[in-house]
């Protein structure tokens, strides 16, 4: 499987090599979606919803039509009728059908009353201000608890749709999804235990707060098709996306995506793409619509806020011996990836604790509410479950008075260990032992724990939790790759995996260059346009290093074979006489050999073998990456603030293809965590309205929250991934959360099970 | 109105309304390396020099700048490079759409203070968002620049 190692790669698997994009991120060169807008461009914008829950009665847009300089203004009596649902996801999607571009139904604040589109952004907003609606107030579920079998029904539609009924959807009675699995007796497994832990944690609507946001613009192309510029990491599910939601063939559209400034997920949904694109079909103008922070904190894709309700059943000796674990998960007003996350929470941490494990059990339920649809946020779930369970874990140890590390020691999954709460896969590569071991150690974990106070007064504690994840979505996700030789012997790579900053177009050149033993400058990138790139069902679910990358390696494989086979002609030899060197090909007796560039030059001429090769690939499994993070905190127990001291984190993702990349996904999605935990607050008020919507009230880290991160990888070989590589970018966001709450409940006693850990919790936790 | 200033070394004009910002201004020039974020001034991303001072060109009025010189990262390329090279070295600028502004700080920073400490480097940047790279490697990487230009090897 994997490629030979070469003294002729440069810049190949395990080298720190620079991104292929950093000269023009940083000389700040024109790249992105909105810097190479059209200057025609229709600036578009929307009037959204100022009610949770409301029936349009009428609406009057004359006096901002007549306005100068507006070229159209559109409400729900100007859009298709068919339903689509914005979430990337391949088709048949598990995410309902349950939109429509406007809808005289509004079910959340900010949902899009009405589209304007104007020569200048301040006509847009002028003519917004004029149009006239009467609203007629329905009543507002804003409490996931509420939502199921209520007497509001929030998608009491005809159109609505769902392509995947096993999921469990019924609109009926406000369900996305519904469901459960288990394997063993649960309730007698429980009932047999020493000690059950039975508790509840909450996790909120976390915003992706990628610095771009979204943003999109359309125009029509010379075949008189739609095309699309997008900011997404899903280019090919937005063309068919677009292409439902205009009722459109999709021969029509073409998606192009530009570089991207952050994704985390939350383009993975197509947020903003069909308002400018019905501007364009409707008007035949280029039209461009930019969210502003506020949009994006108030009509975006957050992550699916969780109830989780967790059984944790263990014997004295600390064997954990069953979990059942309930998660309601509030989708909002629409159900992108509704069906999905949900499923992680409990996919992506039970199986964690298989090694003592007799019996499990995972009910779940997706629920509509009034309030922003979710989506997804790097994590897609896992992130929540992980709290809680993790959680869990630790009051268990505290339970037992066990070392939390200790107790983790003793029940983790071990390598070759075949997983039942993980779709029955078996972990082929493990070290999440050395990871536990490792962090300990980088944090001082033996002489930290649990806490100690300092001549100031302050607590200063630590806290453990463990993560997984998968690597692509198993017997779904696909990803082809082109490679073509080209003149002189050098290498086009076309990928429709989408680059949002985490550098997939290095690494996949990287692997190339590894398979192809040749330089990696030798390797062009090239993504991503639905047009020219192959299909790749874009970059999210940790699937681009994975499932991409074993694309790259056959594709590779393929194509040296063609290489060979031409070199074998020119050479006047049979092919398997033949040999691949990388920059040449040679007979294996060494008596002739033709160079890479006359191979590629030859091929130019009145030849009838084209030598490129596409592969897609697709797998079977989706081998978990593991970690285990270490937080140490500062409690002033005063004023309950909590500052971050230390943060190691240690993790096995296979193989490391570029280190500095991996390193920098690790410590981003580790300060991420951090935020999430400690500062990151969404709020809705009474009336459903977002009020956390801007960087003043939703607060991320700067430079001076971020601690002391400190990753190192613990590398294992995943036999069924490039070059025996998982996945990364996911992983590392999940540890932060349970490993702090547990550092605050060692500092003060205090255990908080709903996210974020603030000082007035703590405060007023320790007064109980 | 009209408004005349220096933008990048070269005399320029432009028409703006009285309730523009000096990013709106700027973008509509063709400076594409200025980035927005926020609107409300917490991210740091509009970030360029007027008089060779640091400040986010979307709080700053585009009338403001009359008789003012406005730098832009389009106008630094060279020291764009060489900065460019010690966030690059390190895989820090991620996706990149922070790194202008950013860097446009950093060298405000480099005039200011140039041996600056971790901690002072992290409080004259905590207005520069990042929501990729974690920050550690980026501190490294300005540390790095800085020692290029004061001369000086730190421990």
């Amino acid at each position: 499987m994997s490629g030979k190692k070469s003294g002729r790669v440069i810049g190949g698997v395990g080298v720190p090599v620079p991104k292929k994009d950093a000269p023009a991120l940083l000389t700040g060169k024109p790249v992105y979606t909105a810097d190479i807008a059209p200057r025609d461009c229709l600036c578009v914008k929307l009037m959204h919803s100022p009610h949770a829950h409301a029936m349009i009665e009428e609406i009057d847009v004359s006096r901002a039509q007549k306005l100068p300089g507006v070229a159209c203004v559109l409400t729900y009596k100007d859009v298709p009728g068919t339903r689509f649902t914005q979430a990337g996801q391949t088709y048949p999607e598990f995410s309902p059908y349950d939109r429509l571009i406007l809808d005289r139904h509004l079910r959340c604040v900010g949902d899009p009353v009405a589209i304007v589109a104007a020569e200048t952004e301040k006509q847009a907003l002028a003519a917004i201000r004029l149009i006239k609606v009467k609203y007629r107030l329905l009543p507002a579920i804003l409490d996931a608890r509420e939502a199921m079998d209520n007497e509001t029904l929030i998608h009491p539609e005809e159109g609505w749709r769902a392509l995947v009924p096993a999921c469990g959807a019924d609109n009926r009675r406000n369900l996305v999804a519904a469901g459960e699995e288990a394997q063993g007796d649960v309730e007698a497994e429980l009932a047999a235990c020493d000690i059950v832990i039975d508790r509840e944690y909450s996790t909120r609507a976390n915003q992706q707060c990628m610095m771009e946001t979204f943003r999109a613009f359309t125009r029509i192309d010379t075949y008189g098709r739609l095309e699309v510029v997008s900011s997404t990491q899903v280019p090919f599910h937005v063309r068919r996306i677009l292409a439902t939601a205009l009722e459109m063939p999709k021969s029509r559209v073409r998606v192009v995506k530009p570089r991207i400034g952050g994704g985390f997920g939350a383009k993975q949904t197509a947020v903003c793409e069909q308002y400018p694109a019905i501007v364009t079909v409707k008007t035949g103008r280029p039209a461009m619509i930019v969210y502003t922070r506020e949009e994006s904190m108030t009509l975006s894709s957050p992550r699916h806020a969780m109830i989780m309700h967790v059984r944790l059943g263990a014997m004295k000796d600390g064997t954990i011996r069953a979990i059942d674990l309930h998660t309601l998960s509030n989708t909002g007003a629409y159900g992108e990836h509704g069906p999905t996350t949900v499923g992680l929470s409990g996919h992506k941490s039970i199986p964690l604790y298989t090694h003592n494990m007799k019996a499990f059990r995972f009910v779940w339920h997706t629920v509509y509410t009034n309030t922003m649809s979710a989506g997804a946020y790097r994590g897609y779930g896992a992130t929540q479950g992980l709290f809680a369970v993790e959680s869990a874990v630790n009051e268990l140890a505290h339970a037992l008075h066990m070392d939390p590390a200790a107790l983790r020691e003793k029940n983790i999954v071990r390598e070759g260990e075949t997983m039942p709460a993980y779709y029955g896969e078996t972990a082929q590569s493990c070290t999440i032992d050395r990871c536990i071991a490792r962090a300990k150690e980088m944090i001082g974990w033996a002489e930290k724990y649990p806490a100690r106070t300092l001549e100031n007064g302050h607590i200063r504690a630590v806290g453990m939790a463990l993560a997984m994840q998968g690597s692509g979505i198993s017997g779904v996700d696909t990803g082809a790759v082109m490679i073509r030789l080209g003149d002189d012997g050098i290498y086009n790579m076309s990928i429709g995996a989408t680059d949002m900053g985490t550098g997939c177009d290095t690494i996949l050149a990287q692997m190339a260059a590894q398979s192809l033993e040749c330089p990696v400058d030798n390797i062009t990138v090239h993504g991503v346009d639905t047009d020219t790139s192959p299909y790749d069902c874009g970059s999210y679910a940790s699937s681009t290093t994975y499932v991409t990358g074993m694309a790259v390696v056959k594709t590779c494989e393929e194509l040296r074979k063609k290489i060979v086979r031409v070199g074998a002609q020119l050479m006047g030899c049979r092919e398997d006489e033949a040999l691949f060197e990388g920059s040449c090909v040679k007979k294996a007796d060494e008596s002739k050999s033709v160079t890479l560039a006359e191979i590629a030059n030859a091929h130019m001429t009145a030849n009838a073998e084209d030598i490129s090769a596409c592969v897609s690939n697709g797998s079977p499994v989706s081998p978990p990456p593991f970690m285990c993070g270490c937080a140490e905190i500062d409690l002033d127990p005063l004023t309950g603030e909590v500052k971050l001291v230390d943060y190691t984190g240690v993790v096995d993702c296979g193989t490391v293809i570029n280190p500095n990349l991996a390193m920098r996904q690790t410590e981003g999605g580790l300060l991420q965590g951090i935020g999430m935990a400690l500062t990151e607050c969404p709020t809705i008020d009474s009336l459903g309205r977002t009020v956390s919507n801007s960087f003043l009230q939703y607060k991320i880290p700067a430079r001076v929250d971020a601690p002391s991160i400190r990753v190192e990888f613990a590398p294992s070989y995943e036999p069924t991934g490039p070059f025996g590589a998982k996945s990364i970018g996911e992983c590392v966001i999940n540890t932060p959360s349970p490993a702090i709450a547990d550092a605050v409940y060692n500092a003060s006693g205090v255990r908080v099970r709903d996210l974020p850990i603030t000082a007035e919790k703590i405060l007023l936790g320790q007064k109980e | 109105m009209n408004v005349e200033f220096v933008l990048n070394g070269r005399r320029v004009s432009a028409i703006v309304d009285a309730d523009d910002s000096l990013y709106k201004m700027l973008r509509s020039l063709g400076m594409h390396s200025v980035k927005c974020g926020c609107e409300t001034t917490n991210c740091g991303l509009c970030t360029v020099h007027m008089d060779g001072k640091a400040v986010l060109s979307c709080s700053v009025p585009a009338a403001r700048c009359a008789g003012h010189e406005i730098t832009t990262l389009e106008g630094m390329q060279e020291e764009a490079a060489r900065l460019g090279a010690c966030l690059a070295g390190e895989g820090a600028e991620q996706c990149g759409f922070c790194a202008p502004g950013l860097m446009m700080n950093v060298f405000a920073l480099a005039k200011e203070n140039p041996h600056a400490t971790a901690a002072e480097i992290d409080a004259f940047l905590a207005g520069n968002l990042c929501r990729c790279s974690g920050y550690v490697s980026q501190r490294r990487a300005i540390m790095k620049y800085l020692e290029q230009v004061t001369g000086e090897v730190r421990a």
